[in-house]
């Protein structure tokens, strides 16, 4: 689950803030904002996509670095939040 | 007085309060005069000479107002670069002013050392960051003499004399800083402000602020954007604080960031302002502390002023309109916000700002005519550039006396609070920072598969204008992504254009010349939503 998670989620990141590019390397912990990977307008479209393509809800007190400002830390968060969902569902 | 003098004097005067707060670093007034005074030595023990200009190709980070104030202290005079410069415009800025030394970062250094190759001049480099000795070894070319910034604030026995120690005749009417703008032509020109058109621009705007000591400002704008720039120039002159962050992108984090510091100055930027307004979550006087706002760069929507006020009782919300050759233009006293809406205000305190025809005549009230701009703010000229100089300088009444004509067109109503109206020229102004279509369209016309293109501005909530491009394709398998990774490998980021649409011409003139008035009709709203 969580390795789908992390493949897309660096899919949506070469698509949308490398424009394609594959050939930079991208390490899980690595901050996507010191990097220069994403930027404050980055930010909405990654939450956007976060919505959209899984599904979750993103609160604004959730948009916060500790949960997003690296694929680990997205993969781990995007992963968290399903579960809630499945919790609550059940 | 000299920039580095305002640090000097705040020291002084409380030498343990806090003057920097960047992430875990905090520098009290003594300490930050203590590495700016260790900087200047080794720089001059480097060979910088006053007069040298210095280029400061670095982000938000507390090295970055070192390496400010040093260049200033050195006698030297700096020039702010935004960090996502790429090499080419760095070697052509490097060139340009004949840069004897760049102070980077380690993330950067590669992008410097490229641009070095490129054009060799400085011989140079300061490099700070963790892995400053690593970028050392790898990334500098042969010939150019690169120290760790660590290394240039130790304190050695080879430090060079600064010269107002060394009784010299350093003026406050010495060239200070040049900041690289964007011109009509696509060629950047270096705005080239003295000693004393920064310390009146910043003494006229911490008085219509109310700036204090007391003051605590939270600034994310890069300060290589005069916007944020001043932001450290204004604090250290009043000996209030700075708190110094990157980016905007976690809003959150950065409000708890001003719980947490008691921050009470936000300078913002119409993005930021629409990037609040869209959380769900924010509570009227969830910042406490906030005494005012800040905007520039492009006005608010007045729907935004209204929201921003609803949240932030009683904090005043400051309107203001500038552009970088003479710093700030006018201020909108925060109580006419009511009765002047739509206004950005009057000239700011100790200088004039009038609307006049083409021959320079002032004009009546409701004509519409370029706002000029007189005072002890305005810059020197363009760096090395007669001809942009006067193009947009004239003499005025007094001797020694500048009048900037802004490219804006304005109208002031009755009471002279100036609207504006529209640019006389094309430049984009997207995220606040200006964008000259030219420059944009000379990068497109170099990618691959490109036939031609013309590059437009177009309304946006977030940014403003978003730069878009049409293009006309020589091989039709060339898909947008390329076409804007092409430009984001060459561009500043905020330069790189967010929509490319595919034509197959582009409107033209009667004379046949592309038409960036045209084509920005044609691309109506539905052309816009299908190019998301």
């Amino acid at each position: 689950m969580a390795d789908t998670i992390e493949t897309d989620l660096r899919n949506f990141i070469t698509e949308n803030f490398l424009f394609g590019d594959d050939s930079r390397a991208i390490a899980g912990s690595d901050s996507l904002i010191q990097n220069d990977l994403m930027d404050s307008t980055g930010i909405l479209e990654l939450v956007a996509f976060l919505e959209d393509h899984f599904g979750i809800s993103v609160a604004d007190e959730d948009i916060m670095p500790e949960n997003l400002d690296s694929i680990d830390r997205i993969t781990a968060y995007v992963t968290r939040c399903q579960e809630e969902q499945v919790s609550r569902v059940a | 007085m000299r920039l580095d003098a305002f640090l000097r004097a705040s020291a002084a005067r409380h030498p343990d309060k806090t003057a920097l707060v960047n992430g875990e670093t905090r520098l009290s007034y003594a300490a930050f005069d203590a590495a700016c005074d260790r900087l200047a030595a080794s720089l001059v023990a480097a060979g910088l000479k006053p007069g040298d200009r210095v280029l400061v190709f670095m982000d938000n980070c507390w090295e970055a107002a070192v390496a400010i104030y040093a260049v200033s202290r050195a006698g030297g005079v700096f020039s702010p670069i935004n960090p996502s410069t790429k090499a080419d415009k760095l070697a052509f800025i490097i060139d340009n002013c004949r840069a004897r030394a760049v102070i980077t970062l380690d993330r950067l250094a590669k992008v410097a050392g490229a641009a070095l190759a490129q054009a060799p001049g400085p011989g140079m480099m300061v490099i700070a960051g963790p892995r400053a000795d690593a970028a050392i070894s790898e990334t500098m070319p042969d010939g150019v003499a690169a120290q760790s910034f660590t290394q240039a604030l130790a304190p050695g026995e080879e430090a060079g004399t600064l010269p107002q120690n060394n009784d010299s005749d350093l003026a406050d009417s010495d060239l200070a800083m040049l900041v690289y703008t964007s011109g009509s032509t696509g060629q950047p020109k270096g705005v080239m402000m003295a000693h004393q058109n920064i310390d009146a621009a910043s003494a006229s705007i911490t008085t219509y602020l109310r700036n204090t000591p007391d003051d605590i400002i939270l600034n994310v704008l890069p300060i290589a954007f005069d916007y944020g720039l001043y932001q450290l120039i204004m604090a250290v002159r009043m000996g209030a604080t700075l708190v110094l962050e990157k980016s905007f992108a976690f809003p959150q984090a950065i409000f708890d960031l001003m719980r947490r510091e008691r921050v009470t100055g936000l300078p913002l930027v119409p993005t930021m302002a629409a990037m609040i307004l869209q959380m769900k979550n924010l509570e009227p006087g969830f910042l406490p502390d906030l005494r005012y706002l800040t905007n520039t760069a492009a006005a608010l929507p007045p729907a935004h002023i209204a929201r921003l006020r609803a949240l932030l009782p009683g904090v005043s919300l400051y309107s203001m309109y500038g552009l970088t050759e003479c710093k700030r233009c006018t201020w909108l006293p925060p109580e006419d916000l009511d009765a002047k809406p739509g206004s950005v205000g009057i000239a700011i305190p100790g200088t004039r700002a009038f609307v006049v025809d083409d021959d320079g005549n002032e004009l009546p009230a409701g004509a519409i005519g370029e706002l000029a701009i007189a005072g002890p703010h305005v810059m020197l000229g363009y760096w090395e550039n007669p001809q942009a100089s006067a193009a947009c300088l004239r003499p005025g009444t007094q001797p020694g006396e500048r009048i900037l004509m802004t490219g804006d067109l304005f109208r002031a109503d009755a009471d002279g609070y100036l609207y504006f109206v529209g640019r006389k020229d094309d430049i984009i102004k997207s995220r606040g920072e200006k964008v000259a279509p030219k420059e944009v369209e000379t990068v497109l016309h170099a990618c691959p598969g490109v036939a031609e293109a013309v590059v437009v501005g177009t309304p946006d909530p977030v940014l403003g204008q978003a730069v878009t491009a049409l293009v006309v394709r020589s091989d039709t398998t060339v898909k947008e992504r390329d076409v804007i990774r092409h430009c984001a490998a060459n561009l500043e980021d905020f330069m790189v254009p967010r929509r490319i649409v595919f034509r197959d011409s582009l409107p033209r003139t009667d004379t046949g010349k592309i038409s960036r008035r045209l084509a920005a009709q044609t691309l109506d709203a539905k052309t816009l939503e299908a190019a998301e």
